[in-house]
């Protein structure tokens, strides 16, 4: 091999067309080529991957779910448990997200901004619901807000039933989904830096002015990303939810429930409908983000 | 507005960032704050704003002790050092951020914001993004974005440090007159000597978080207080404890016997300027300043063996 195709090759990590015009004329050839099949080669194996973890299953569920036509597909869809299901799912993550939003936007904003003693645990503390199994989070809750809990039998006394009702399973679906918004949000805020701010501050504006005029749309892609991901962990939240709901029909099951309790109870299309009911749902928040990002992207180009 | 700075100490932790600072600006003057990094400047400049508190000291501006009042009430235009734009605002809403959170009429808002575009020459620019602006026309917005609420004290971080050479020239031009034009008190901060000499009226020459000398740009360069100011302004050679200016180092001609004695080394052409690197008979480096008329008439060239009339040099008790 001649001395500059060893050049080439020594260079070869690099993307193909730096090493392309950096190559003198010629001896692109054996570098290149081998350069290219490593590229092709880490495609294939991370899309066969995808495909093999993510795409086949899914597929596979949208089939069966299809294979006998759509009357069954119906039938299943207009079942009241579904129906009920469908809409108990909606309003917890209509309840939980917003709480997590705004918690997850003070938290980013007090860790990243704010000075003070316990600022590192409280960092960790924000984490903790990635690091526990939702199972357990489901049982921490029972033990708390349960009939034999710490304050379950006084909030019984006050009549507000929180396990084995809509309350405890909110508090579940928000504790699981807790860190996104903050974790998403804190890169975004360190990056916007305090100039803008400040700058702000000296233009006359009140703390509040800041927050809305400045700061928030300056966070905004952040924190658009860390409510997706907090929507999608909302909607299919099963373990700890499980644990607080008691499981009743049509009262305390929510779609992934649903979903569950179809499959045991041997009605495979009722599982596979309210799955794909479920797929479609988080699909539907993929596309809302990707479209207002772009919509507001042409318009602000940041 | 008179800007009064008496006896203003800050730290930051062990760090003394000031200390026992007092200066004055004169209502409509130029003035800057000149020093090394971590000299303090910006930090004074931060402390004016209302954006630090100092620990120790006032702040008096029109004659009204302002210490205590936050930045948002003090009436003071800042210009950060990256310009710090809204970058999710066009142009436009950037200059009229302060008035429309004054709730100022639309049509007022419009209509001065037009004015100020005009001033700093972005006329054509108003529905652009900052992300779509080259360094000097950001720089441009964020004056115009400071002067809308019409500041009683114009106060800049380095407003030319992040700019390639041309522009920061051009600028620099270009500061000086609109300051002549509005008339505003103006404080900014810059480590660099000669633009502090071009565009200000006065400087205050600041070192290790302390005032070394304030006065007019002339007074600093001829009978600056100490070695610091000496060697901060303008090119300085240096004799063990004695200062002397290149310029002020004679080359004579050749048969004249009563100089010192002294070896070009090198010779350096810089258009009008030429820099001439002496080695003294006792062997010691300086470097003189003569003009490209002198060093023609006097045909220098390297290796060659002249002789020189150094000036009395300065020297400073410590």
């Amino acid at each position: 091999m001649s001395s500059s195709g060893g050049g080439a090759m020594a260079v070869s990590p690099a993307p193909s067309g730096r090493l392309r015009a950096g190559s003198p004329a010629g001896s692109a050839g054996a570098g290149d080529r081998a350069a290219r099949a490593r590229k092709l080669g880490v495609r294939t194996a991370a899309l066969g991957y995808l495909a093999l973890l993510l795409l086949a299953p899914v597929l596979m569920i949208f089939y069966r779910t299809f294979e006998h036509g759509l009357a069954p597909v119906w039938s299943a869809i207009t079942a009241p448990n579904a129906v009920h299901a469908f809409w108990l799912s909606l309003e917890i993550v209509a309840i939980a997200v917003p709480l997590n939003t705004v918690f997850g936007i003070g938290m980013a904003l007090l860790l990243e901004r704010g000075r003070f003693w316990g600022k590192g645990l409280l960092g960790l503390l924000i984490d903790l619901p990635f690091a526990i199994s939702p199972v357990v989070v489901g049982l921490t809750l029972v033990l708390v807000y349960g009939k034999t809990g710490w304050f379950g039998n006084w909030l019984a006394g006050h009549g507000i039933q929180v396990i084995f009702s809509v309350p405890g399973m909110v508090i579940a679906t928000a504790v699981v989904s807790l860190p996104f918004v903050a974790r998403e949000t804190m890169p975004v805020l360190r990056e916007l830096g305090t100039d803008s701010e400040q700058a702000a501050e000296t233009l006359g504006a009140s703390a509040w002015q800041t927050f809305w005029r400045v700061t928030l749309p300056g966070i905004r892609w952040g924190v658009v990303y860390g409510v997706v991901l907090t929507t999608a962990r909302a909607l299919g939240e099963f373990g700890a939810v499980s644990i607080v709901s008691g499981r009743i029909e049509g009262q305390t099951q929510t779609l992934p429930l649903y979903v569950q309790d179809r499959f045991e109870n041997f009605d495979p299309t009722g599982a596979y409908t309210a799955a794909v009911v479920l797929a479609l749902l988080a699909l539907a928040t993929l596309l809302a983000m990707n479209m207002l990002t772009r919509h507001t992207r042409r318009r602000t180009p940041v | 507005m008179a800007i009064e700075v008496r006896n203003v100490g800050k730290r930051f932790g062990d760090f003394v960032a000031l200390e026992d600072v007092s200066i004055t600006v004169g209502d409509g003057a130029l003035t800057a704050l000149l020093g090394p990094s971590g000299s303090g400047k910006s930090t004074l400049l931060r402390i004016i704003a209302g954006l630090e508190t100092p620990d120790a000291g006032e702040v008096v501006i029109g004659g009204e002790d302002v210490t205590q009042t936050a930045a948002r009430t003090r009436g003071v235009g800042f210009v950060f050092q990256h310009y710090a734009p809204f970058k999710h605002m066009t142009v436009h809403d950037n200059v009229a951020f302060g008035l429309s959170v004054r709730k100022r009429p639309k049509q007022e808002i419009g209509e001065r914001v037009r004015e100020l575009l005009g001033l700093v020459r972005l006329e054509g620019l108003a529905e652009r993004y900052p992300s779509q602006l080259s360094g000097g026309q950001l720089q441009r917005m964020a004056l115009a974005r400071a002067l809308a609420v019409q500041p009683q004290v114009l106060l800049l971080d380095e407003p030319f440090g992040a700019l390639d050479a041309q522009v920061r020239a051009e600028l620099r031009e270009w500061l000086r007159r609109l300051h002549e034009e509005i008339h505003v008190t103006t404080v900014f901060v810059t480590h660099d000597q000669e633009e502090a000499m071009e565009v200000a009226e006065q400087i205050v020459v600041m070192n290790e978080g302390r005032i070394e000398q304030a006065g007019s740009p002339r007074d600093l360069y001829e009978s600056p207080r100490n070695e610091f100011v000496m060697s901060f302004i303008g090119p300085v050679n240096r004799i063990g404890d004695a200062f002397l200016r290149p310029h002020d180092i004679q080359i004579l001609p050749e048969s004249d016997g009563t100089g010192t004695e002294a070896l070009i080394e090198r010779v350096v052409h810089l258009g009008f300027e030429v820099r001439v690197e002496l080695k003294l008979h006792d062997g010691r480096d300086i470097w003189a300043q003569v003009t490209r008329e002198e060093a023609q008439q006097l045909e220098l060239r390297e290796g060659q063996i002249l002789s020189v009339r150094l000036p009395a040099p300065r020297v400073f008790s410590a």
